[in-house]
């Protein structure tokens, strides 16, 4: 079996008295492809927060490649080669759309090399003809595009996605599914997502989050079929 | 930025020698000494805030820090070099400790402006109580609000007796001022520029790609003190003196008015606000029918209701409109479904 490259041990995080995760136990292999998801609430962003240092969990290690990286910063975090997506869109609006994605290669690649990279991430996001307009100018489908570019330019081993599919047209979440597949044989990710038809069209193994806690985690099909899970996240009765 | 780095330098050179040409013309060199000096500590300012997001309140701190350092050097050295060399020097370290604390200390905007306030009133208070026989490094007494006069003022390097002074002295500053210029060009264009803008513009995404945003921060905010350091080391051998007033909370504001008029997010807009603005109150203090802090204060005041962008970015605007490829309706267009975004989102 491959490599654990991500793994939590009782991450738990409190806030006064909610909990927003509750003991979560999570391992991931290198170049798996999983999906959270659960209700709203359920601590899937606050264990995503956890996970990339932008929030310190209350009790628990968080392991990645066997460095024990629950006290790290965001920044030491991602330069192990961690792509990271967080569920607010997140990207520099006055700077262009090549200056961004530039910004994101040049971290991991010399600026020659850079300059390659976000060109070929320009083309393979179909973003040429904007290449030069500031983000904030640009829809909403358009920004979750580049923020994707963002993440994926560094070549990261582990990518985590909050919610990229939101928002997006039918045509954009296709182009992101072809990356996300592109991204998965060489990365493992983990992607929390609403969207049902995007789930089962991507995942094989999901994690169902519920009041902080893991409530399950099996093949799509089965959690589908779940009960329980029907219960709990898509409301309907079993 | 567009354009490349040589165009940079060409045009830079260019400017430079018609102004070292037409000015002294127009207005005397002694007092356009100063405009450039006040426009390189302008400048200091306007690379940390408008392309590092640091809003200093402190600037002058590093100013006056300059000046002191170059003045007490001076008198315990002799010839110039050194002095001019540490006058950058100290202010860059003080800056990159204080900046250190601050930074890595995760403190917010507010609190930075606060300390860096509260660093320069202490620096004021000090410096202002220096008075006594006791406050002495090496020969120079510190002389509290009176300040440190007679000091060896700039030599031709490696000659204590060939004083640069007058008209050569504004030469020099001006062609000071043009390679600071030029360094900060380099600086924004190279990669570390670049990821500054970066990191104003959104700290949390720069450090999820790994960016420490942290350690930057520190090293452009002390890059701006270097600068001032060398601004205050050349106002102190343009007034022959250094005091106290150097470090004053109305030095500070006014660095801050300088560049919101000329423009942040600019070069040259700073350099401009702060020569312009330093001309008229030259001017105005030449007459006693107007307080002159009154008329700055309306100056801000006009600015920011009808300009708020500044001098710079708006004859940039003015530039494009009238002779950029893009037509005017796009730009109006784009900023309206802007408008209507920020409404509906
Ligand atoms: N900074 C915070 N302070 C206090 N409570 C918080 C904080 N962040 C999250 N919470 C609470 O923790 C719980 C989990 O929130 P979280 O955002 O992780 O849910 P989620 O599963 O991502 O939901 P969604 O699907 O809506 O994004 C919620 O009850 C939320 O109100
Ligand atoms: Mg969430």
């Amino acid at each position: 079996m491959a490599e654990i490259v991500l793994e939590t041990r009782a991450l738990t995080m409190r806030f006064g008295g909610v909990t927003a995760a509750d003991n979560v136990n999570f391992r991931l292999r290198a170049r798996e492809l999983r999906c959270l998801i659960g209700p709203n609430g359920a601590g899937k962003s606050t264990f995503f927060k956890c996970v990339t240092g932008l929030q310190t969990p209350t009790e628990g290690q968080v392991y990645m490649r066997g460095h024990d990286t629950t006290h790290w910063m965001p920044h030491q975090i991602a330069s192990l080669g961690v792509g990271i997506k967080m569920q607010t869109p997140s990207v520099m609006d006055n700077l262009t759309v090549h200056e961004n994605i530039w910004l994101a290669a040049r971290r991991f690649h010399p600026p020659e090399e850079a300059n390659r990279k976000t060109a070929e991430m320009i083309e393979r996001l179909a973003l040429g003809p904007i290449a030069r307009n500031a983000l904030g100018q640009l829809a909403h489908g358009e920004r979750q595009r580049v923020e994707l570019g963002l993440v994926a330019v560094g070549d990261p081993w582990l990518v985590l996605l909050d919610e990229p599919a939101a928002g997006m047209s039918a045509e954009d979440v296709e182009r992101m599914t072809g990356i996300i597949h592109e991204l998965n044989k060489t990365a493992a990710i983990v992607i929390v997502e609403h969207d049902m038809q995007f789930i089962r069209s991507i995942a094989e193994v999901v994690t169902v989050f519920h009041q902080g806690a893991v409530l399950m985690e099996d093949h799509v099909d089965r959690v589908m079929a779940d009960p329980q899970v029907r219960n709990v996240y898509l409301g309907k009765k079993a | 930025m567009q354009g490349s780095l040589s165009r940079d330098v060409i045009a830079t050179v260019i400017v430079t020698a018609i102004l070292l040409w037409i000015m002294p013309l127009l207005i005397g060199t002694y007092t356009l000494t100063v405009l450039v000096i006040y426009g390189m500590l302008g400048l200091s300012l306007g690379l940390i805030w408008g392309f590092g997001g640091i809003l200093c309140f402190g600037q002058a701190a590093f100013f006056g820090l300059g000046a002191y350092t170059y003045a007490i050097a001076a008198i315990n050295i002799g010839e110039s070099t050194l002095p001019m060399i540490l006058a950058v020097l100290v202010p860059a370290i003080f800056a990159a400790l204080l900046g250190a604390m601050m930074f890595y200390g995760r403190l917010t905007d507010v609190y930075l402006g606060v300390i860096t306030l509260v660093v320069t009133l202490i620096l004021f208070k000090f410096m202002n109580s220096t008075a006594g026989p006791q406050y002495v490094i090496g020969n120079a007494r510190m002389g509290g609000f009176n300040g440190i006069p007679g000091f060896q003022t700039l030599n031709v390097p490696g000659d204590p007796g060939a004083y640069i002074w007058g008209d050569a002295y504004f030469y020099v500053c001006a062609v000071a001022l043009a390679i600071v210029f030029l360094l900060v060009s380099a600086l924004l264009r190279s990669s570390f520029g670049r990821i500054a803008v970066g990191i104003r513009e959104n700290e949390t995404r720069m450090s999820l790609m790994g960016y420490d945003v942290r350690a930057r921060k520190t090293v452009l905010f002390s890059t701006g003190a270097a600068i001032a350091g060398l601004a205050g080391a050349l106002f102190a051998n343009w007034g022959e003196i250094v005091t106290p007033n150097l470090f004053s909370l109305g030095q500070s504001a006014e660095i801050i008015i300088w560049c919101i008029v000329g423009g942040l997010g600019t070069r040259l807009g700073p350099i401009l606000g702060a020569a312009g603005l330093a001309y008229v109150k030259f001017l105005l203090g030449q007459q006693h029918l107007i307080d002159n802090t009154l008329i700055l204060g309306l100056i801000l005041v006009l600015f920011v209701l009808f300009l708020p962008r500044g001098i710079v970015p708006a004859l940039v605007s003015l530039w494009r409109i009238s002779f950029g490829r893009r037509p005017l309706g796009r730009i109006h267009q784009a900023r309206r479904s802007r408008n209507r975004e920020r409404l509906h989102g």
